[in-house]
């Protein structure tokens, strides 16, 4: 039997998401909870968490963390990952038994910094430095697959309930400001840690319920870019887009999402003119990027998260707020799990945002600091 | 003089009972297939005359009329077929070259009934297109990677595009293949329909410069009708390389065709022969396309989307890569089925690829180049229904063309005789007592009445697949599955098997 990756499989599924305003760190055990309620959304074969702010002594580091098949992936990509990288801590990622999760992989995390050398010699920004690692690491080595490499933040994740796979990566003794959650229901996999999601890429990390029907459109537009979209899921594919507009081409947050919920035309005619050539422009530059059939999607960044549902709302998806803290899920149940009383509770339009960003951002995530300050390059050049 | 080998290909059939001799066939056959015998005061058919047009079948007052193959047949030969043994008796008797009409009829495999389309079910719902929105725009012309965006407004003007809406034109038919009523369907219907009609190399008649904003005005090798008004009053310009009915060659208007309302089109004088060189003869190689594209776009000051016409012939992914690093803003590619007014024989029959895979391979190179984005794609030869328009789109193009689609539903019934100027239709020929059987508002109507229909398929098979805009089902091959096709013609498509 082929493997995600290998083949395209379908899912529907359970997303939730807690979030901090100011900042603030709290345990993984709300957003456990909260999953865990919409058990009967998944079936037991994925499950995953995406934290934001869990990594303060490392938060100049890359967060890589990976999946081993095997022994000799391991050896592979860490003689990579050498190359390319300084690693400066490594470790098993601490796991807990917990009886219903058998054959789990090796998980290792390792904390590095891009070797400047090489990073000078690349030519290009540190984080598509990282990207291309990334990429060459899941398309090339056998057996061996980066799941997580942002800074500051981690995803863990794996084939069972959410709450298992919580359970098991001890999320509850994780402290973050932002955190996502998936339970899956694939309607066919051989489960594979792989594929389960949040997917993620830099700090990047996406959670999805849905299946697109744009999906080659997407995965071959994107292609042209460089991105390989090796597991040939929807989630990756959105990660990608997102990637690519927001960071790769610096495209406003509000553009982003008008292009992949893109306004219809007919709402288009009623605009005002500068705004209907904005959106024209938008729908026939980026059409290829239109995110077709139905999703739930939560974006996560450094600095906060993007919830957003397709331009019919063909996926359930609600928000709600009390103080400082804003939460979107699949459904207001998994919201209530957790915030009996918010204080407000709404249910997005199709192609409606639900933006939630850190006290004092502006963007999702920080304009690229295209890797190391000056005096750190000039520095480590020195000592070279 | 030897003997006439040729025998008749069909046979009349008057049903003497109901014939009346009103002497209406004899009058809509410009074959003369009907004559009127005075001596015995009947109306008689020649059978050799007859190229099986149906016109006096349809206008025929009480149907006494139906045409058959003509039942003579020559003794069975898997190798020397009829066709292939008439073809030799009458090169042998005329020593010319043999000339048809519309596109290639031979059983060459037609790869869209090779493909199947996707329907949601379960996971992913499918979409009414009586309840949601469905949305067939789409802008052909080139596209920047990026936009400069601030503050909401856009800071940058986009490249000129045509907005269509539906993914639907009308090929390109000169007047002179083609008459002027028909030109006037077809000026008329895509304006009604928001899309766009192809003058041909034959210029823009004077009636119809007030269609000019759903004009495409095409610039061949002969450069009949090129003014600096009609490169302006067109919404786009169309320089045409080839043709998929006869790569590599050029075109023919006979003196005859040329009156006065085409003279003063093509700016020829009258009677004069309109020869179309087989290449531009400004044009031998990608370079000095480039230059034509761009003085094309310096004439119009950069307003207008300059379009590359080309066969599709085998190195196509190759030549189409060329034009749209040369600058033009769409490749529209003709598949070798592709129709004509006239063509050898021998070329329409066998030069030229099959449209699926040069779109397949076009649209899979300019990806791989990267430069998907610089220029849309269209193609024809042939789109015969929605199911080929939603099977082309999913390949990767932007939108398609069609001719004899068109010519179809203003009464055409492939006779193949276009070049012999007495289309009983009145659409290719310039004769005015045939010429005035094609009312340009019934014509308009139906053409409209075909756009429409394909549009609510399109929709219906959109909405199945769970896609409600156009831009979602561009290149998304992964909604067809191939049947029926070898791992290679697969591999060429891009697609799965049926199954996968």
């Amino acid at each position: 039997m082929l493997k995600e990756g290998q083949i395209r499989i379908p899912a529907g599924c359970a997303i939730s998401g807690i979030m901090n305003r100011k900042g603030e760190v709290f345990s993984g055990r709300d957003i456990i909870k909260s999953i865990a309620l919409m058990h009967e959304r998944s079936n037991g074969l994925g499950g995953g968490f995406a934290a934001y702010g869990i990594y303060p002594e490392f938060k100049k580091y890359y967060a890589f963390h990976i999946f081993f098949e095997n022994k000799l992936a391991k050896q592979e990509t860490e003689f990579l990952l050498k190359k390319y990288f300084q690693i400066d801590y490594d470790e098993a990622i601490p796991t807990r038994k917990v009886s219903s999760i058998k054959k789990s992989p090796i998980i290792w995390r390792y904390f590095a910094k891009p070797k400047v050398n090489r990073l000078i010699a690349h030519e290009a920004s540190e984080a598509e430095y990282v990207v291309e690692f990334v990429m060459k690491v899941n398309s090339e080595i056998e057996g061996a697959f980066i799941f997580s490499s942002g800074k500051n933040m981690g995803v863990f994740k794996g084939v069972g309930y959410p709450e298992e796979i919580g359970d098991f990566f001890k999320i509850d003794e994780y402290k973050g400001y932002l955190w996502t959650a998936h339970g899956r229901f694939p309607t066919n996999t051989p489960g594979w840690w792989g594929g389960a999601h949040p997917f993620t890429l830099l700090n990047w990390s996406v959670v999805h319920n849905g299946e697109i029907s744009s999906y080659d459109a997407n995965r071959r537009y994107l292609e042209m870019y460089g991105y390989k979209c090796t597991l040939m899921t929807d989630t990756e594919a959105i990660t990608y887009i997102f990637d690519l507009l927001l960071r790769k081409f610096g495209l406003p947050l509000e553009s982003a999402v008008n292009i992949v919920a893109a306004p219809f035309w007919s709402n288009i005619e009623r605009m005002e003119p500068e705004r209907k050539k904005l959106m024209k422009s938008l729908r026939a530059v980026f059409g290829s990027l239109l995110i077709n059939g139905p999703f739930s999607i939560i974006l996560g960044g450094e600095n906060g998260f993007v919830a957003l549902n397709d331009r019919l709302k063909l996926r359930s998806l609600v928000a709600a707020e009390k103080g400082d803290i804003i939460y979107v899920a699949s459904e207001e149940s998994a919201i209530r799990e957790v915030c009996p009383n918010p204080h407000r509770v709404w249910a997005p339009q199709g192609g409606e945002p639900v933006i939630g960003l850190l006290e004092g951002k502006e963007g999702i995530f920080d304009v690229e600091d295209d890797g190391l300050a000056e005096e750190e390059i000039l520095q480590q050049s020195i000592a070279l | 003089m030897s003997l006439d080998f040729a025998t008749p290909m069909f046979l009349i059939e008057r049903n003497k009972e109901r014939c009346f001799n009103c002497q209406i066939c004899i009058r809509q056959c410009a074959n003369e297939a009907h004559k009127w015998d005075s001596k015995k005061g009947q109306v008689y058919s020649i059978d050799a005359n007859c190229v099986n047009c149906h016109r006096c079948v349809l206008m025929c007052p009480t149907r006494a009329l139906s045409v058959k193959k003509f039942p003579w047949e020559f003794r069975y030969n898997a190798n020397w077929t009829p066709e292939a043994i008439r073809q030799v008796y009458l090169q042998a008797e005329s020593g010319g070259v043999l000339l048809t009409g519309m596109g290639n009829d031979r059983p060459y495999p037609v790869y869209w009934d090779h493909m199947l389309l996707n329907a949601s079910q379960v996971t992913n719902p499918s979409i009414d297109p009586l309840r949601e929105p469905m949305e067939l725009k789409t802008y052909l012309g080139r596209k920047p990677d990026v936009l400069k965006i601030k503050k909401g407004k856009i800071l940058e003007e986009m490249p000129p595009q045509l907005e269509l809406d539906v993914p639907i034109m009308f090929a390109a038919m000169s007047f002179g293949a083609i008459s002027l009523n028909a030109h006037k369907s077809l000026a008329a219907a895509a304006k009604k329909m928001g899309t766009y009609w192809n003058t041909g190399e034959g210029g823009l008649h004077a009636d119809l410069v007030e269609y000019g904003s759903n004009t495409i005005v095409q610039v061949a090798s002969g450069r009949f009708g090129v003014n600096r008004e009609y490169l302006n009053v067109g919404a786009a310009i169309e320089i045409k390389i080839g043709q998929g009915a006869k790569p590599g060659i050029g075109g023919h208007l006979p003196g005859e065709k040329v009156g006065e309302e085409i003279s003063k089109t093509r700016m020829i004088p009258q009677g004069t022969d309109a020869l179309s060189p087989a290449p531009h003869h400004d044009i031998y190689s990608i370079e000095d396309l480039r230059q034509l594209i761009f003085s094309l776009k310096e004439a119009t000051e950069y307003t207008k989307p300059v379009f590359v016409k080309i066969a599709a012939v085998h190195n196509v992914a190759a030549i189409a890569s060329g034009i749209v690093r040369a600058g033009a803003d769409a490749v529209v590619i003709d598949g070798f089925r592709g129709g004509t007014g006239a063509a050898p024989l021998r070329t329409r029959d066998s030069v030229g690829i099959p449209i699926e895979f040069a779109l397949a391979a076009v649209d899979t190179r300019l990806r791989e180049e990267g430069i998907r984005n610089k220029a849309s794609i269209v193609i024809g030869g042939t789109i015969r229904n929605s199911a080929d328009v939603v099977k082309a789109i999913a390949l990767g193009a932007d939108a398609v063309y069609i001719g004899t689609a068109a010519l179809l539903a203003l009464g055409c019934h492939i006779c193949q005789k276009c070049y012999t100027g007495k289309c009983n239709w009145g659409i290719a020929t310039q004769n005015p007592q045939l010429t005035k059987r094609l009312n340009p508002e019934i014509g308009q109507e139906r053409l409209t009445n075909l756009l429409k229909a394909w549009a609510h398929e399109i929709e219906e098979l959109m909405g199945g697949m769970g896609i409600n805009a156009l831009e979602s089902l561009r290149g998304n091959r992964l909604m067809l599955r191939g049947i029926g096709l070898n791992d290679r013609e697969l591999n060429i498509l891009g697609i799965k098997a049926a199954g996968e």
